[in-house]
């Protein structure tokens, strides 16, 4: 396999909410086409790591660095014309819009989004509620499903997933799973916080541990079996 | 003459008819008011000192320029909206992470200087406005007489009402709005500017206010202290109605205006109170309005 290009670097991440410092420092790169993890306990920083990338945290220093720009001065809406798109940790699927209407918020920022019809491929429950519902009368995976379909048709590049498995059953999760593995195929780069270890280590090429706000370890995929012990000592499982 | 319970039928529809202008003039601020909550988040207490000044402008336009109502109608709401744009921006914006109450302080306040500064120049007795010359008169329906001006009031207030809630709920820019009304931040995350939104926002909501001030100026005098009365009944129209809920706003703006109408026909001692009544009943059967949700 041939070395890919780094497309997202992050170097001395540091954040704040109000006077509260939760990062102290975070390292971490990913490349283009990679599927890549951060875990960690509850608590650790991951969301805060996801949000700060956004720029949705008070304050943040440090280097954020995609497709070769800096990101940490920009402003949440600037960070996503860049090409990064963030399904959060809650979801968030608006109830006053209908389906559609959700499904369709996210503006376009760049060429190249998923067709509308690539999207229902990928997550054929949408399509058949896409009739009138609104948003929040959808099951936590149809949910979870709208708020991954949406972000697909903008044209990011890179997918920031906050714990998409968080709540839903065993099969839903592994249709999830099913969509993450394809959407690695169609050239995203996907970013994914998980709580639940499996899933992550089925899917991802990479994983970070994350540690009172800080990224404590690495493992490549292949070592997960040989240093499992010690993963799950850190991982509190 | 035909009477209906007791009153003679014109002045029931009389009265039915003032009711209705004044619930176009409701449902014309309350609904600026319902979207400025919904999107900032800001309780507007400037919203009728801003009305007044949309009747201020046009007479000024008239009396200084000689620009007379049809341009009016479309400038003085530019004027007043351009003005609002410049109060979200260096004051009002910097509240948005604080709770209500500064806002609204901060709102009351503008009123009071917007008020006093037009006091101080133009006194409080009130200057006419006369309606175009194609809108006086007026026709008679058998069982009333209707002056066009105020048929006019009722049509372009509608309209107005109608194509703001077309907007709201029907196109893209509206799907934003209420998207941002929900979860501002995430709104933000996706790539859209919500700050200009909410600039905007308040802009258009200020304008409507200025506009209904254009439509009130031949039917009341054009006054500083319009809007005072005015706005308290439409904060209670907003309260009985829910905040954030458009059509509920215009619904009930509508609806009060007729219910003081009949009031001011069949218990006149009551007319000027039956809104804060309803807005009481309201308050303890159903806290969140008659068409709000309950907010978490
Ligand atoms: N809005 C906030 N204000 C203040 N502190 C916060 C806020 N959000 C999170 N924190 C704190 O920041 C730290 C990191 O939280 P974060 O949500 O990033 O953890 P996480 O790794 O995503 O955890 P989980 O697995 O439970 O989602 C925690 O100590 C948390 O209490
Ligand atoms: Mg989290």
């Amino acid at each position: 396999m041939s070395v890919r290009k780094t497309i997202l670097e992050v170097s001395d991440l540091n954040a704040w909410y109000g006077e509260s410092h939760v990062l102290h420092g975070v390292d971490f790169e990913v490349r283009e086409g990679e599927v890549v993890s951060l875990l960690g306990r509850n608590g650790a920083g991951k969301t805060t790591t996801l949000r700060s990338i956004m720029g949705l945290v008070g304050r943040r220093t440090g280097s954020i660095r995609f497709d070769d720009q800096e990101l940490i001065d920009l402003k949440p809406d600037k960070v996503a014309r860049r090409g990064i798109a963030y399904c959060p940790e809650e979801r968030g699927i608006f109830a006053s819009l209908t389906v559609e209407e959700n499904l369709l918020l996210p503006p376009v920022v760049q060429k190249g989004g998923l067709p509308i019809p690539e999207i229902y491929e990928l997550f054929p429950n949408l399509k058949e509620r896409l009739l009138g519902a609104s948003g929040t009368r959808l099951s936590g995976g149809e949910q979870q499903m709208l708020a991954i379909g949406r972000i697909l048709r903008t044209g990011a590049k890179l997918l920031l997933l906050d714990e998409p498995t968080e709540g839903l059953a065993p099969v839903i999760v592994q249709q999830i799973g099913a969509s993450v593995r394809r959407l690695q195929e169609l050239g995203f780069t996907v970013l994914l916080v998980e709580q639940n270890f499996h899933f992550a280590a089925r899917l991802a090429d990479r994983h970070y541990v994350i540690e009172h706000g800080r990224v404590v370890d690495r493992y490549q995929r292949d070592d997960i079996k040989t240093r499992m012990g010690e993963l799950n000592e850190l991982l509190g499982v | 003459m035909q009477e209906i319970l007791g009153v003679p039928a014109p002045l029931l529809f009389g009265q039915l008819l003032i009711g209705l202008i004044n619930g176009s003039f409701y449902a014309l601020l309350s609904l600026g008011l319902a979207v400025i909550f919904g999107v900032l988040n800001v309780i507007n207490f400037a919203h009728g000192a801003l009305y007044m000044m949309g009747a201020f402008v046009a007479w000024l336009l008239l009396h200084h320029l000689g620009i007379g109502y049809w341009p009016s109608l479309l400038v003085a709401p530019l004027i007043v909206g351009v003005f609002g744009i410049v109060i979200e921006r260096t004051m009002l914006s910097r509240l948005y992470d604080l709770d209500h109450l500064y806002g609204l302080l901060l709102t009351f306040g503008l009123a009071l200087i917007i008020e006093g500064t037009f006091i101080n120049f133009y006194g409080v007795s009130g200057q006419p406005y006369a309606p175009p010359e194609i809108l006086t008169g007026g026709h008679n329906l058998g069982f009333m007489f209707l002056p066009t001006y105020r048929a006019w009031v009722i049509v372009a207030s509608l309209i107005v009402c109608i194509g703001t809630w077309l907007l709201v709920e029907r196109t893209r820019l509206g799907a934003y709005l209420r998207a941002a009304v929900e979860n501002r931040e995430l709104v933000r995350a996706f790539g859209i500017n919500v700050p200009l939104m909410m600039t905007l926002t308040y802009g258009f909501a200020v304008a409507l206010a200025a506009f209904a001030g254009v439509l009130a100026a031949p039917v009341y005098t054009v006054s500083p202290i319009m809007g005072q009365h005015l706005i308290i009944v439409v904060f209670a129209i907003v309260v009985i109605g829910g905040l954030g809920s458009i059509l509920g706003s215009i619904l009930t703006g509508l609806g009060i205006g007729i219910v003081e109408g009949l009031t001011k026909t069949f218990y006149p001692e009551a007319s000027s109170t039956v809104v804060f009544v309803i807005m009481a009943i309201v308050l303890i059967l159903r806290p969140n309005g008659l068409f709000g949700r309950p907010r978490e």
